[in-house]
């Protein structure tokens, strides 16, 4: 079993794991109706995804784990997902900038993935292309809204971005598994969605009058399996069903 | 005469109407509220388009819609129930013509 391989999909698919829940505690506290659905429907998108990934991870491992069996039975040193994604869900404006940020280095990193030289990875990666197209239309088009909105839009909207800012530079982070999958033609270096993801994020906080933050990027470890106070908690509240019931299926 | 009836605090509603895949006119599907046009047919496409059944969504602002009332229905509608030589049915249609 390929390693680097291994641990790009645990990447891929915590990521959209953990993103998912967080954005499906939205339901049933939504701001009006249609947001609620919006919400719950890109969470179910990157919940969907994350099977797809998490399912090709288990079959590279090759040692006869599947999404549930990963998503359910790893404990929090052994997710891989971006710190970033993990912080609770925050107010309207955080959920959305959260949005923004990921779906805009999605965008570039999902599309280069999907021109890689495994044909299952870049299948799925071109489906995940596909979806994330609409969460960033969602995301920017709400974010030009609340920050060139109201007073008090602008000011939650900027307050999100100056605290979602500093978790950003984890997206670039890179280590032997990134090297060696850039090397393969698997997976592209992370540097290089760096410029795309920052002028693609600008043009639309731009238009939202919003600023972001100078100052140094926040210390990295997601990727490694070091994660903040918050993914205890959450992973604790997402498995305590799977675990209860040890092989229930319904 | 359409009036805006838009509440306080409250988004204006939007009528949307969703093209089932093959071509076929678009029909009315439902309503959402939405403070503008582009998140109108975000929220209709969330709403309305999730189990495959569009290829194409149209919102229109309630207010902008201008419908026949209840009351309008006999002198609209009856007058053309009753005189059939209005409608093309003494033809017979030629073979190999599909009539939908």
């Amino acid at each position: 079993m390929s390693a680097p391989l291994f641990e790009l999909l645990l990447r891929l698919g915590d990521d959209r794991l953990v993103l998912g829940h967080r954005n499906s505690e939205w339901c049933g506290h939504g701001p009006i109706l249609e947001e609620d659905i919006a919400l719950a429907n890109i969470a179910l998108d990157l919940v969907g995804q994350s099977q797809l990934f998490l399912e090709l991870a288990g079959t590279i491992e090759g040692q006869g784990r599947d999404a549930d069996n990963l998503a359910y039975w790893r404990d929090e040193s052994q997710f891989r997902n971006l710190q970033m994604v993990e912080l609770p869900r925050g107010d309207f404006a955080f959920t959305l900038v959260r949005q923004l940020l990921f779906a805009a280095w999605s965008h570039h990193y999902l599309d280069a993935l999907a021109k890689g030289r495994r044909p299952d990875l870049a299948g799925i990666a071109a489906k995940a292309f596909k979806e994330n197209r609409y969460h960033f239309r969602h995301a920017s088009q709400w974010v030009i809204r609340l920050g060139d909105g109201t007073e008090e839009s602008h000011a939650r909207a900027q307050a999100a971005l100056d605290e979602l800012w500093p978790w950003t530079g984890e997206f670039f982070y890179r280590d032997e598994t990134d090297q060696v999958l850039a090397g393969d033609g698997l997976a592209p270096e992370p540097e290089t969605i760096h410029e795309p993801w920052l002028a693609l994020v600008t043009d639309v906080l731009t238009r939202a009058t919003l600023v972001p933050p100078t100052g140094p990027m926040r210390m990295v470890g997601g990727r490694r399996g070091r994660h903040t106070e918050h993914l205890g908690h959450m992973l604790a509240e997402m498995q305590i069903v799977a675990r209860s019931h040890p092989g229930a299926s319904w | 005469m359409a009036t805006d009836e838009t509440k306080v605090g409250e988004w204006p509603l939007w009528e949307v109407f969703t093209q089932p895949p093959g071509g076929r006119p678009h029909e009315h599907a439902g309503s959402v509220h939405a403070p503008d046009a582009e998140i109108a047919l975000q929220n209709a496409r969330d709403a309305y388009t999730r189990r495959g059944e569009a290829v194409s969504v149209w919102v229109v602002p309630t207010a902008r819609i201008t419908a026949s009332t209840p009351s309008d229905a006999g002198p609209f509608f009856d007058p053309g129930n009753d005189k059939a030589y209005r409608h093309p049915q003494f033809y017979k249609t030629p073979r190999g013509v599909k009539v939908f």
